[in-house]
């Protein structure tokens, strides 16, 4: 079933009996060449660009709940490509030029709104260290301005200039930059993997692995044992729970992020602004929602909720930005579990286990990365070689000392 | 939530700063052999249990004292919360 605008039109004027199910619901079969574990967005990914790509043709994914069911659907759909390192940046941006034609590839409407991002500054240094950043961007082919007081002013003149304790002093501004519907993306990779035959496979949570002489031979899941040639783990929060079971212990910490909605108001904040003083970002949904979010709460934590503590630092950043949102409501908040790694960067790459791959430590930006990261990994497990922009993502780099630490805080994932 | 300080009681977890896992209490030897492996092992690689986890937490806003505490990180329920300079005259974490 393709979507075009006509269908749209014929489905509407004939009362939407025409629409069918996205994805069809497999039983698992007794063996994949490739099984990719976590139906969030990079597993999703990962195993559209397997099949649609790399022509793998025999490829499952086991998700333990419904798919979409993970941080795909709790993120604040930021996506942007503004990093500093030469381990990152190439990655980010050709993550950016993956959502630029990805609703085109995958015939899905994934709302994604090149709206900009704006990170404000409030010192001479701070704005020292984003035109490097800025340059680093350009560097990589990315696109940065940076704006001075007045330039900020032209874009939102709600905000609070003349702040005692933080006045903005400009911003950087990435124009490619916006959002993308966080669901949308998940559901538009399941149907275009679910498309070119790969089976996806729901409430099959794995458990275990079968390793034979140091080698993957497949899965145990809550639906049977599943064989496999690779086997390629992309859980998020759930990366140091899975990996523990094929003997592994990472550079990784669990820790909880909350994100938070308000009623819907008139539009008023037409891209995405960050507070580079506190933590605070905020961009309006197409529903007039204000989402926004600030820190994790910075303890480790499986609990998908957070405390209120962050809540009421989340929302003070918030006021001290834009006094005009002090009478706005909030109406829900949620947490995720996120894979904070030591330096605050991902590994996409190989294990001890021969055939066994890692996708994890994406922290709380990896939503942006879901296309890139979805291809790399693909890449990765079709052909045994990194993909060209994700060549630092090792998992050996905290023992080289080759750190991707873009905040420079070392080695404690509650600071990242 | 609230952490039972062994000498001033209930106290808010918001007067503290958290550093991670208990086990950082016990810093190898870098004279002593395989010292390399042993500081990659503590500075990078973890535990992150799903359930109950000792964890360093300081008492910065507070009496300026370091302290263990057991908590759940599934439910986040605090079991205990001793001071880590006892656990450390004990033996480590
Ligand atoms: C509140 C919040 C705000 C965020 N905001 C942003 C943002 O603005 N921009 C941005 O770039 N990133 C953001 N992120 C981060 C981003 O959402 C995550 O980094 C990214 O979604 C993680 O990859 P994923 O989609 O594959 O994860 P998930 O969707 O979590 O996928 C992992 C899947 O694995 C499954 N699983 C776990 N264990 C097993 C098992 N044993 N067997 C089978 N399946 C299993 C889970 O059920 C889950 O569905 C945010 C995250 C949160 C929580």
């Amino acid at each position: 079933m393709q979507f075009n605008g006509l269908r749209v039109l014929w489905e509407g004027l004939t009362g939407h009996r025409g629409w069918k199910p996205l994805w069809r619901d497999p039983e698992p079969q007794p063996e994949y060449d490739i099984i990719v574990v976590g139906g969030g967005g990079h597993g999703l990914a990962t195993a559209y660009y397997l099949a649609n790509t790399f022509g793998e043709a025999r490829v499952a994914v086991l998700e333990k709940g419904w798919l979409g069911s993970g941080n795909i659907g709790r993120n604040t759909t930021i996506i942007r490509s503004n990093y500093l390192l030469p381990g990152n940046e190439p990655f980010y941006e050709f993550s950016m030029k993956l959502w630029e034609g990805l609703e085109q590839e995958f015939n899905f409407n994934a709302m994604v709104s090149q709206r900009g991002i704006l990170n404000l500054c409030h010192s001479d240094g701070q704005r020292d260290a984003f035109r490097r950043r800025g340059n680093a961007m350009l560097l990589a082919g990315a696109d940065a301005e940076l704006l001075d007081q007045d330039g900020v002013r032209a874009m939102y003149p709600f905000l609070n200039f003349d702040n005692a304790r933080f006045p903005i002093k400009g911003g950087l501004l990435q124009r490619r930059a916006g959002t993308a519907r966080h669901d949308g993306v998940a559901w538009g990779y399941a149907r275009g993997a679910d498309r070119k035959g790969v089976d996806l496979i729901q409430n099959c949570e794995v458990t275990g692995f079968r390793i034979e002489g140091g080698a993957i031979r497949g899965v145990e899941t809550t639906r049977g044992y599943i064989g496999a040639k690779k086997v390629g783990v992309a859980v998020a929060g759930s990366t140091g729970r899975v990996m523990e079971k094929a003997g592994m212990r990472l550079p990784i910490e669990s820790h909880v992020l909350q994100a938070f909605v308000s009623e819907g108001l008139k539009p008023c904040i037409d891209g995405v602004i960050t507070f580079g003083a506190g933590h605070f970002y905020v961009s309006q949904s197409d529903k007039g929602g204000l989402v926004f979010g600030g820190d994790i709460d910075g303890y480790n934590s499986y609990a998908q909720r957070g405390n209120l503590p962050v809540v009421e630092d989340v929302v003070e950043g918030g006021m001290a930005l834009m006094p005009m949102i002090g009478r706005a409501r909030l109406l829900r908040s949620w947490g995720g579990i996120m894979d904070m790694s030591m330096d605050g960067s991902p590994i996409i790459d190989a294990t001890h286990v021969d055939g066994l791959y890692l996708n994890a430590g994406w922290c709380y930006g990896g939503f942006k990365a879901t296309p890139a990261s979805g291809y790399a990994f693909a890449h990765l497990l079709a052909t045994g070689r990194p993909h060209e922009t994700a060549t630092a993502f090792r998992l050996d780099r905290f023992q080289r000392g080759a750190l991707i630490d873009e905040k420079g805080v070392g080695a404690q994932p509650n600071l990242h | 939530m609230l952490i039972p300080h062994p000498l001033l009681g209930p106290r808010d977890a918001q007067e503290f700063t958290y550093l991670g896992d208990a086990a950082l209490l016990n810093r190898p030897d870098g004279m002593a052999q395989g010292a390399e492996a042993a500081f990659f092992d503590y500075t990078y690689l973890r535990d992150n249990p799903a359930g109950l986890h000792r964890e360093l937490w300081f008492h910065e806003q507070g009496d300026r004292s370091w302290l263990v505490v057991t908590r759940d990180t599934v439910t986040h329920e605090i079991v205990s919360a001793e001071l880590a300079s006892d656990v450390k005259r004990r033996g480590g974490a």
